[in-house]
């Protein structure tokens, strides 16, 4: 940085206290990961030894069996991968929709029903929660309710109780909206004049130059799906039905001293974010900087 | 003109179809709970067949309500360690990061990784990594003669094992947001100022900390709504205990409406926590505004 009065060893000092200080770090933010992945495929009597071993001795994947054979955890797994897959379709879908309309469309109504999303998403979440579940279980002709929401449990215990509460959040429709006024607004009136209507020129012209944001909305509406665990574990009674992270956390409860399967669970649970991150890597920074920004 | 005006008609007509599927699931999942939850907190709501109007009832039992206040504490002295140093860490970090060195990605990546993980799956790791006897932190620190504590099942610790883990999962997302907002801090200023002789302390406090001011103010606006609905780390990681040092709010309201099923007064509980998210909010605020900025 400021290189006015330093002599070349000085320089090349400050670089390799920068490099030191930065694996440290690094280092300690990855130890986490590693110490759980070791002790995933350590056998038992390594994981109870003192001092550390660092390295494996013997690798065995008895842990992931057991985790996934003393409770359902491949059932979990699939569970999470719908609600979080039918999130992510959901928002895509409706909050484009939505944020085109704000963004491209006249309407009187426009600003003020935009403001009113964008404030409500200053709402914490708790106080929604517990009316939210009088909604779900009182809704009409759901779930062996009758027309006034009495009889039945509604969407109480099904898929549908995850997924249409999030299904278009004020905040997909908020940064879909904000990508769709980047893009010019002359390309709508030439394909009016040629006769197309308004879907069509939302899905067929519009929609496509908009998949990157779509990625990194995907991104991180899977990444909520997949992580969240107070709102599923609320709705969802039927342990059939439970998500992984209420398994993971179920689990961990009940097999307290099993750190070998916990840790192999815990990884599973963390995978498939993990990997995403690395094939997407590009539109996770993108997203957080975008929120950063227009924030 | 006439035909001008059917077009805006049809327009318009258009646009509220496009959102009326986000607007319809906005109404009944956000507006509707949002009133039925102050209606809630004056009945005494409990799933199976009450819902009678008690008046302030609710209110008037929460002011007695010690293990209430005593989770409001927990969750105070969290926040108050746990923002400023999640601020004074992630602006740290991005600082460090700031630059175009080889290397520095993966830094920044390593340093991202811990936010990927769902917070359940987090906190079942750092279980084990707090393991009094076989727990990496406590091996770790026997290398250097440190007799550990027994982190999450004491009372002087077990808030601090839930900010290390905390800490762990969100530093590194605040960074990437003070990074954008560092890119934009313009170069300009910090040459006219080293030409004025000033040091690299006076570029942090009077260029950078100021120009940075929308980014702070999101971070610590997102990190204090976050601190005060502490819930899922708590849950996995210490069960709220011991002696309830670790309960929250969130964890009081959870078992007050669904294992108790004493939803009324639960809704009265979480209408309280969210006038302090509002009140710390606001201050927040206050302070931000009053640090004025030099350039």
């Amino acid at each position: 940085m400021d290189t006015i009065g330093s002599t070349p060893t000085l320089r090349v000092a400050r670089k390799l206290a920068y490099y030191i200080l930065c694996t440290l770090i690094a280092v300690v933010m990855f130890l986490p990961f590693y110490w759980s992945v070791l002790t995933s495929i350590k056998p038992d009597s390594d994981i109870f030894s003192m001092p550390i071993k660092w390295f494996p001795t013997d690798i065995t994947f008895e842990h992931y069996i057991k985790a996934f054979t003393t409770v359902p955890f491949g059932l979990f797994f699939s569970n999470s991968l719908i609600l979080a897959a039918s999130g992510v379709l959901m928002n895509l879908f409706f909050g484009s929709l939505a944020g085109f309309a704000f963004a491209k469309l006249k309407f009187k109504l426009n600003q003020p029903l935009f403001r009113v999303l964008l404030a409500a998403m200053m709402i914490p979440g708790i106080v929604t929660m517990i009316p939210s579940v009088y909604v779900l279980k009182h809704l009409p002709l759901f779930g062996g309710n009758d027309l006034f929401g009495a009889g039945g449990n509604g969407l109480l215990n099904s898929f549908w109780g995850i997924i249409l509460p999030g299904a278009s959040g004020s905040f997909a429709v908020f940064f879909m909206r904000q990508f769709f006024l980047t893009l010019p607004s002359d390309m709508m009136e030439m394909a009016r004049i040629e006769g197309a209507g308004e879907f069509r020129i939302f899905w067929r012209i519009y929609l496509p130059l908009t998949k990157p944001a779509l990625a990194t909305l995907g991104i991180f509406t899977f990444q909520a799906g997949w992580n969240s665990f107070l709102w599923p574990m609320i709705v969802l009674n039927d342990p059939a039905k439970a998500t992984i992270q209420m398994g993971l956390q179920a689990f961990s409860y009940n097999y307290q001293t099993d750190y070998g399967p916990m840790m192999a669970g815990a990884l599973v649970a963390i995978l498939p974010i993990l990997v995403m991150f690395l094939l997407l890597q590009r539109y996770f920074i993108q997203g957080i900087a975008f929120s950063g920004i227009k924030g | 003109m006439a035909s001008m005006r059917k077009l805006e008609r049809h327009q318009a007509r258009t646009a509220y179809l496009f959102i009326a599927p986000t607007m319809l699931l906005f109404i009944v999942f956000t507006v509707i709970p949002v009133f039925m939850a102050l209606y809630l907190s004056f009945t005494n709501y409990d799933v199976i067949s009450k819902k009678d109007w008690v008046g302030f009832d609710n209110y008037r039992r929460l002011i007695d309500d010690t293990l209430l206040w005593t989770t409001f504490k927990n969750v105070l002295i969290y926040s108050v360690i746990f923002v400023p140093l999640n601020i004074l860490i992630s602006l740290s970090l991005a600082m460090l990061m700031n630059r175009a060195w080889r290397g520095v990605k993966l830094f920044r990546t390593l340093n991202y990784l811990p936010t990927l993980t769902s917070a359940v799956a987090a906190a079942t790791v750092w279980i084990w990594l707090l393991h009094p006897e076989y727990g990496l932190v406590n091996g770790l620190l026997s290398t250097i003669g440190i007799t550990g504590p027994a982190w999450v099942a004491q009372t002087e610790t077990a808030m601090m094992s839930i900010i290390m883990l905390t800490l762990w999962q969100s530093v590194g997302s605040n960074m990437i947001i003070y990074l954008a907002g560092l890119q934009g801090v313009p170069e300009y200023l910090y040459e006219s100022a080293k030409l004025d002789g000033a040091s690299k302390w006076d570029c942090l406090r009077y260029i950078t900390w100021p120009q940075l001011r929308p980014t702070t103010f999101l971070v610590s606006t997102m990190s204090i709504i976050g601190a005060l609905q502490l819930f899922d780390q708590a849950f996995v990681l210490t069960q709220g205990g011991p002696a309830n040092v670790t309960k929250t709010p969130v964890y009081l309201i959870y078992q007050q409406g669904f294992n108790q099923l004493q939803m009324g007064y639960a809704s009265a509980q979480a209408f309280v926590l969210a006038m302090a998210i509002l009140i710390f909010s606001l201050i927040n605020m206050k302070i931000s505004k009053a640090e004025e900025s030099v350039v």
